[in-house]
C-alpha cells in the first residue's frame, strides 16, 4: 500500500522530462515557439539602434543631416517593430495553447489516479492538500510557463541580444556594463533561496490562518454553546498577525531585491559615459555609440529585477510540478484488470479468502490468515470489537484494499482478474458515513444506477419500507441534501446511501455499521425488509448491534485480526469465548433499565 | 450581470471601486503616504535620468567628441548624478513596495478581524441559511479580492504623476517633438481600457470556473470511497474534465488577449521614438532644436511606457474588489442578534430547573419541528428523550441550549427564561454534548478546557469517566499531543469520548448528550454509563438516546413524537402502557426469534 509521493526526490531535470511526456502538447510545436521568440526578442533592440544610427549617420553623418537615410531608417525600424509584436503575439498565444492543454490533461490526469489510488492512501492525506494539487498546483505551474517562464526567457534572450549588439559596439563598455550587474547576478540565488524560504512561511501562515478562521464558522455551536467567543477570537487574531508579519518580511525582502536593480543601472550608465567618453579621446567609439550604450543598458534592469522573483516563481512552480507528478508517480495498487479481465457470471456471488494477511504501512498485521468461505445466497453478520479487523474484511472483500499476501475470490475467481466495472456493478459496500454530493436526493440515489427514473427511486424506498420517511420530506425526491449531505441529519443520511445500494441492485451487498445512527425500530424494519430483498443474492453485515448477528444465517467472529469462531448465532451464544462476551455485554445493555 | 452589454453597470463598478479604494487610503494613511511618496520619487527620478542622460549628451558626450577633451568635474557631475539618483530611486521603490504591501496586508488584516467576529456575534440560526465553504472564502479569498487594487495603487498614482511631468517636460524640451510624442499617451490609455474592458468578464469568469473546479475536486475526494464502492470514477473524472476544459478554454481565451495586448502596449512608445526621431531630424536641421533634446524626449519616451499599465493594473483589480466587497459587506453589515439580558443563576452546586412551554419551531423551507411541546425536568433529575429518526430531537436540545431560539414559547432555567440571561451565564451551567463531535486545532488539553484554568487532575477524571484516558495516554505528548485540524487524527468514536469529557470536566448544573456516543462500541459505552452514573453529582441530564442501556441511566423517559411530548415516565410505565414506544425500544428484541425461544 502506496503513501502518496510528494515528488520531492525528482531533480529539476526529472521533474520536466516526467512532466513533459504527462503533458505531450507542451512541447508540441515548441520549436516555431522558440522561433518567435527569437524574433521578438531580436527585435528589442530596434529603438537603441535607430537612435545610434539617427545621431550618427542622420544627424552627424559626413554629409551633415540626411534626410533620406533617417526617412529610410525610420520605416525599416517601424516595419521590424511590427514584425517584433507580430512574432511576440504568436509567441506568448502559442504558448498559452500549449500551457494550458498540457497543464488540463495532467490535471485530469492526476484527478483520475487519486480516484485509483487505494482508499487507504486516499484517506492518510489531507484532502485539502489533495485538492490543491489538482488546482493551485497546476495553477502555479500554468502561471509560470506561460508568464515566469516567459519572461524568463525573454530576459535571458534579452541580456543575450544586448550583450551582443554592445560587443558590436564597443567590447570595452560591455565588459564595464557586465562589471556592474556582475554582483547583483551572483546575489540573485542568494536572495532567491532567501525569498524562497520566506514565501513557504507565508503559505504554511495562511494554512494555520485559514484552519483558525474555519473554527468559528464548522464549530458555531461549539463555540457558542461553552461561550468561548473571546478565546476563539484570539487564536484567530493571533494567526492572522502572524500571517502579517510573514508577509512583511517576505515583501521587505522582494522590495529590497527589487531596488538593487536600478543602483546597478545608475552605475552602469555612469561608467558607460565615462569610460565612453575616454575611449571616444582614442576614437574607439561615436557619441551615438555611446548613447546607444545607455539605452541598451535600460535593457538589463528589467531582466535583472524580475529575476529573482523569476527564479523564485520557478522553484514555487517546480515544487508544484513535483506535487502533481507525485500523484501519477504513486503506484494505483488496485489496477483494473483491463480487457483481459473476467466478467463474473451472473447469478448470486461467493466469497472465498484464501490465507489473506494485511497490514498497514509501516503498521502492524491486522488480518492474520483468514481463510473463510461465504456461500452464494447466504446472508453472513461479522462482528468483533473495536480493532479487530472486521473493517479491513470488509475492504478487502470489496477491493477497497488489496491483502498483502493471500488471495480473495468471488465465485472462484481472484478479484484481481475482475474487471472494475463488473467489481463495482455486482458488489457494493454502504458504509458508516454515506458520504452526498451537494444536489438533490434523487440525483445521489441515482449515484447507485444512473439511469434510474423517479419513479423506481420511489418504488425501492417503498421496498424498504421508506416511503413515509421520503413522503415526509418538504420537497420529496427532490429535496436538497447541502454540502454533504449537511441539511439530513446523520440517521437520513444512511437512509439515502442505502437507497442508493438498494437500487444498483448488486448481487453482493456489503453493510458496514450502515445503519448505526437509524432509530431501533426503523433499523430492523429496513433489516426485514433487505433480507426478502437480498433473498438469492450474498449479503455481509458488519454491526455492534448483536441483532444484526442473531437474524443472519451465519456469524463470523473476529479478535485481533482473526477469525475465532463461526457458525448460527444460537450455537455460538452456547459455545462461550468472544462471542458469548460480546452477546453478554450487548444483552446487559438492551435489557438494562 | 456581464460588465460588457451594460454600461452604467461599468461606470457604477468603476466608481464602487473608487470609493473602496479611497475607503483604504483613509483606513490606512500613513502607509499610503509613504507609499505614494516612493512612487512619487522613482517616478520623478526616472525622469531625471532622462534629463541628466540629456544633459550629459549636451554638456559631456558632445563637446567631449568635438573638443577631445572634458573637463573632470564635470565628469565627477556625471558620474554623481547617476548614481545618486540610482540610490535615490532605490529608495523610493523600497518606499513605495513596502508601503503598498504594508497597507494591502493590514487592510486584509482588519476585515478577518472584522468578519470573524461577525461569525463570533451572528446567531446560529444565521449561520444554518449560509453554507460552511461561502463563509471561509468570505473571510479569505473575498477579502483579498477587496484590497487587490492596493497593491499597484502607489505605482499608479506615481506614474500618473510622472506622466504629467514627462509630459510637461517633452513639451519645455521642444513643443514640437514633445507634441508628436505626447500622442502616443492617449493611444496607449486606449489599449488599455480596451484590454481592461475586453479582458476583465473574462478574467471573472476564470475566477468563477477555477472556484468550481476546485468544489468538484473536494466533493469528489470527500465522497472518494462511495464513488469507488460504486465504480463511478470515470463518471466524476468526465465532471471534473468538463470543469478543466472550460477552465483551459478560458486560458486560452485570456492568454490570446493578453498576446496581443502586451505587443501593441510595447510597440506603441517605440513607434513614437521613431516619429520622434523623424521630427527630431528636421527640427535640428533647422536649427531649432539640439541633439540632447532629441535623446531627452526619446528616453521620456522608452520609459514612461512601461510604467503606464500599472494604471491597467489597479483598474483591471476593481471589477474583482466590488464583488469581493459586496460579498464581504454581507456579512459585516448582517446586524440580526440575539438579544440578552442581564440575569445571572444561582451559583449553586445542585442541578437546573428546566422548563419549556408551548415551544413551536421550524426550519426555514420546512414544515414544523416541534408543535407547542412542553417539558419540565427537576433539578437533578436524569431523563431520557427518545423518538424515532428526524423526530425533532436534536433540535429540541439546540433550542434548549439556546443555539435558536423558538418561533414561540419560552424555556426557562432556574424559572429564568433563557433568552434574559447574560452573555456566558447559560454556558456557564448547562453544556451540550453534540452527535457530532467538533475539535479544535489544539492540543488535547486545549480541547478540553477550552482556555479555562482547569487543573490536569481535573482534566484526567473527565478523560477517565469519558473512557478517553486510555488513548489519551497513549498519545504521544499525553495531554499535549496536537490534534490536528477538527481532530482528523482521532477516529469518531474518541472524538465523541473528547467531547464528551469536555462537557463533564465543566461539571455542568445540566447536561444534554444528544446521541453523543453512536460511535462508540456498545461495552466501552456501558462504561461510560457506569462511571458517569457513579461520578455524576447531584446536576440535571437530558440524554437523547435509542439505547435501552442510556435510557436505563435516566429516572425517567420523555417520548418525543409529531413535534410533542406524548409521554412520559418510567421505562417501565412506558414500556407498558405506549405501544409506539414499545415498539421503537423493543425492535432489536421482537425481531429475535431465537431469543424470544430462549424466554
Amino acid at each position: 500500500m502506496s503513501q502518496l509521493l510528494d515528488g520531492a526526490e525528482l531533480t529539476a531535470l526529472q521533474t520536466m522530462r516526467i512532466g513533459f511526456s504527462h503533458s505531450p502538447e507542451l512541447r508540441r510545436g515548441l520549436g516555431l515557439t522558440a522561433f518567435f521568440a527569437l524574433l521578438g526578442t531580436a527585435g528589442r533592440v530596434v529603438v537603441p539602434i535607430a537612435v545610434q544610427q539617427t545621431l550618427d549617420r542622420g544627424l552627424h553623418g559626413p554629409q551633415g543631416v540626411d534626410v533620406g537615410f533617417v526617412t529610410l531608417m525610420g520605416l525599416a525600424s517601424a516595419a521590424a517593430i511590427v514584425l517584433t509584436a507580430a512574432s511576440s503575439y504568436l509567441m506568448t498565444s502559442r504558448l498559452f495553447v500549449a500551457a494550458e492543454s498540457g497543464l488540463a490533461t495532467l490535471r485530469t490526469k492526476a484527478f483520475r489516479h487519486v480516484h485509483d489510488l487505494p482508499v487507504l492512501t486516499q484517506n492518510t492525506e489531507r484532502r485539502g492538500a489533495l485538492v490543491s494539487r489538482v488546482t493551485s498546483d497546476v495553477d502555479q505551474v500554468s502561471q509560470f510557463l506561460v508568464f515566469g517562464g516567459m519572461i524568463g526567457v525573454i530576459s535571458v534572450g534579452q541580456l543575450l541580444v544586448a550583450t551582443l549588439v554592445m560587443l558590436v559596439y564597443s567590447w570595452q563598455l560591455t565588459i564595464v556594463v557586465w562589471l556592474c550587474f556582475a554582483p547583483l547576478f551572483i546575489s540573485l540565488r542568494y536572495f532567491q533561496r532567501r525569498l524562497t524560504a520566506a514565501y513557504a512561511e507565508v503559505r504554511r501562515q495562511i494554512g494555520v490562518m485559514l484552519s483558525a478562521i474555519s473554527e468559528p464558522v464548522v464549530g458555531a455551536a461549539v463555540v457558542r454553546t461553552h461561550a468561548i467567543e473571546k478565546r476563539t477570537q484570539g487564536r484567530i487574531d493571533a494567526t492572522i498577525a502572524a500571517w502579517e508579519k510573514s508577509q512583511i518580511s517576505a515583501q521587505s525582502l522582494t522590495a529590497f531585491s527589487f531596488s538593487l536593480g536600478g543602483i546597478s543601472a545608475g552605475l552602469a550608465n555612469a561608467g558607460v559615459i565615462a569610460v565612453g567618453i575616454w575611449l571616444g579621446f582614442a576614437d574607439q567609439i561615436t557619441a551615438g555609440q555611446v548613447l546607444a550604450f545607455a539605452f541598451l543598458v535600460s535593457l538589463f534592469v528589467g531582466p535583472v529585477q524580475m529575476g529573482t522573483q523569476v527564479l523564485t516563481d520557478a522553484q514555487n512552480a517546480l515544487a508544484g510540478w513535483r506535487r502533481v507528478l507525485g500523484i501519477l508517480e504513486t503506484p494505483a495498487d488496485l489496477v483494473d484488470a483491463g480487457p483481459e479481465g473476467v466478467d463474473l457470471p451472473a447469478g448470486p456471488l461467493d466469497v472465498a479468502f484464501v490465507d489473506v494477511d494485511f497490514a498497514y504501512p509501516t503498521g502492524p498485521t491486522v488480518l492474520h490468515g483468514v481463510t473463510e468461505k461465504i456461500a452464494a445466497g447466504s446472508r453472513v453478520a461479522v462482528v468483533g470489537e473495536t480493532g479487530s479487523g472486521k473493517t479491513t474484511f470488509a475492504k478487502l472483500l470489496t477491493r477497497l484494499m488489496d491483502p498483502v499476501s493471500g488471495t480473495v475470490c468471488l465465485d472462484g475467481v481472484d478479484v484481481r482478474q475482475v474487471t472494475h466495472e463488473c467489481l463495482r456493478r455486482r458488489v457494493v459496500l454502504v458504509p458508516q458515513e454515506g458520504f452526498l454530493f451537494d444536489d438533490t436526493l434523487l440525483a445521489n440515489v441515482r449515484y447507485g444506477k444512473l439511469d434510474a427514473t423517479a419513479a423506481d427511486v420511489v418504488a425501492a424506498a417503498g421496498e424498504l419500507g421508506l416511503g413515509d420517511w421520503l413522503d415526509g420530506l418538504p420537497d420529496g425526491l427532490d429535496t436538497k441534501v447541502g454540502q454533504r449531505g449537511e441539511s439530513l441529519s446523520t440517521g437520513e443520511r444512511q437512509l439515502v446511501a442505502l437507497l442508493r445500494a438498494h437500487i444498483a441492485a448488486p448481487d453482493l451487498l456489503v453493510l458496514d455499521e450502515a445503519t448505526s445512527a437509524v432509530d431501533p425500530e426503523l433499523e430492523m424494519r429496513i433489516g426485514r425488509a433487505l433480507e426478502s430483498l437480498m433473498r438469492g443474492r450474498t449479503s455481509v453485515t458488519i454491526a455492534h448491534r448483536m441483532s444484526t448477528a442473531e437474524a443472519a444465517d451465519e456469524v463470523i467472529v473476529f479478535d485481533r485480526g482473526e477469525v475465532v469462531q463461526r457458525g448460527r448465532h444460537g450455537d455460538l451464544v452456547g459455545q462461550g469465548g468472544v462471542y458469548a462476551r460480546l452477546y453478554a455485554s450487548w444483552e446487559a445493555q438492551r435489557s438494562a433499565s | 450581470m456581464t460588465t460588457d452589454t451594460l454600461g452604467g453597470a461599468r461606470e457604477a463598478t468603476l466608481r464602487q471601486g473608487l470609493r473602496i479604494i479611497g475607503h483604504g487610503i483613509v483606513r490606512q494613511p500613513w502607509m499610503f503616504t509613504i507609499a505614494t511618496t516612493g512612487a512619487l520619487i522613482f517616478g520623478a527620478l526616472t525622469v531625471a535620468d532622462a534629463w541628466v542622460l540629456g544633459w550629459a549628451t549636451d554638456h559631456a558626450l558632445v563637446p567631449a567628441f568635438r573638443d577631445g577633451t572634458i573637463r573632470p568635474s564635470i565628469l565627477i557631475l556625471v558620474v554623481a548624478l547617476f548614481v545618486g539618483l540610482a540610490l535615490l530611486r532605490a529608495l523610493g521603490i523600497i518606499g513605495r513596495r513596502m508601503g503598498g504591501g504594508i497597507m494591502a496586508f493590514r487592510l486584509q488584516s482588519a476585515y478577518r478581524r472584522e468578519v470573524t467576529r461577525q461569525y463570533l456575534r451572528l446567531p446560529m440560526a444565521w449561520h444554518h441559511q449560509h453554507p460552511t465553504g461561502q463563509l471561509l472564502s468570505n473571510a479569505n479569498a473575498d477579502v483579498e479580492a477587496v484590497w487587490a487594487p492596493i497593491m499597484p495603487l502607489p505605482m499608479a498614482v506615481g506614474t500618473i504623476a510622472m506622466m504629467v511631468v514627462a509630459v510637461v517636460q517633452m513639451l519645455l524640451t521642444d513643443l514640437v517633438m514633445g507634441g508628436v510624442g505626447l500622442l502616443v499617451f492617449p493611444l496607449v490609455v486606449l489599449a488599455n481600457v480596451v484590454y481592461q474592458r475586453v479582458s476583465s468578464p473574462v478574467f471573472t469568469r476564470i475566477q468563477a470556473v477555477r472556484a468550481e473546479l476546485s468544489e468538484v475536486a473536494h466533493e469528489s475526494f470527500d465522497g472518494a470511497m462511495v464513488i469507488k464502492t460504486l465504480g463511478r470514477e470515470s463518471e466524476e473524472t468526465q465532471r471534473f474534465h468538463d470543469k478543466a476544459a472550460k477552465l483551459r478554454d478560458l486560458g486560452i481565451k485570456a492568454g490570446r488577449l493578453r498576446a496581443l495586448f502586451d505587443p501593441v502596449q510595447e510597440a506603441l512608445p517605440n513607434l513614437a521614438v521613431l516619429a520622434v526621431l523623424a521630427v527630431g531630424v528636421w527640427r535640428i536641421r533647422s536649427g531649432q532644436a539640439a541633439t540632447g533634446d532629441l535623446v531627452t524626449v526619446a528616453y521620456l519616451l522608452t520609459i514612461v511606457g512601461f510604467p503606464i499599465r500599472s494604471i491597467g493594473w489597479v483598474v483591471g483589480e476593481l471589477p474583482r474588489s466590488v464583488v469581493g466587497e459586496a460579498r464581504v459587506r454581507t456579512v459585516l453589515d448582517e446586524t440580526s442578534t440575539m438579544a440578552v439580558g442581564d440575569h445571572d443563576l444561582p451559583v449553586t452546586d445542585d442541578g437546573a430547573h428546566l422548563r419549556a412551554q408551548g415551544i413551536w419551531f421550524a426550519y426555514p423551507h420546512g414544515g414544523s419541528v416541534l408543535r407547542a411541546l412542553d417539558l419540565d425536568v427537576s433539578p437533578g433529575r436524569t431523563v431520557a428523550l427518545v423518538g424515532s429518526t428526524a423526530s425533532g430531537k436534536s433540535t429540541l436540545t439546540t433550542l434548549l441550549m439556546r443555539l435558536v431560539d423558538p418561533d414561540a414559547g419560552a424555556i426557562t432555567i432556574d424559572g429564568v427564561d433563557v433568552r434574559e440571561l447574560a452573555p456566558g451565564v447559560l454556558a456557564k451551567h448547562a453544556a451540550l454534548v453534540p452527535q457530532t463531535a467538533f475539535l479544535f486545532d489544539d492540543t488535547v488539553r486545549g480541547n478540553v478546557t477550552l482556555g479555562e484554568d482547569i487543573g490536569d487532575a481535573e482534566v484526567w477524571r473527565a478523560l477517565r469517566t469519558a473512557q478517553a484516558d486510555e488513548f489519551v495516554s497513549a498519545l504521544p505528548g499525553g495531554l499535549d499531543a496536537q490534534l490536528g485540524e477538527r481532530g482528523t487524527t482521532l477516529s469518531g468514536g474518541q472524538r465523541q469520548r473528547l467531547s464528551l469529557a469536555r462537557a463533564l470536566v465543566r461539571r455542568p448544573r445540566l447536561l444534554i448528550m444528544d446521541d453523543s456516543t453512536s460511535a462508540v462500541d456498545p461495552d466501552v459505552e456501558a462504561r461510560i454509563l457506569a462511571a458517569m452514573r457513579a461520578a455524576s453529582g447531584s446536576g440535571t441530564v437530558v440524554v437523547v438516546a435509542y439505547r435501552k442501556a442510556t435510557i436505563g441511566l435516566a429516572d425517567e423517559v420523555l417520548y418525543l413524537d409529531d413535534g410533542q411530548i406524548t409521554d412520559r415516565g418510567t421505562h417501565e410505565d412506558l414500556l407498558a402502557r405506549n405501544p409506539d414506544y414499545a415498539r421503537l425500544v423493543n425492535a432489536y428484541e421482537s425481531a429475535d426469534p431465537v431469543e424470544e425461544a430462549a424466554r
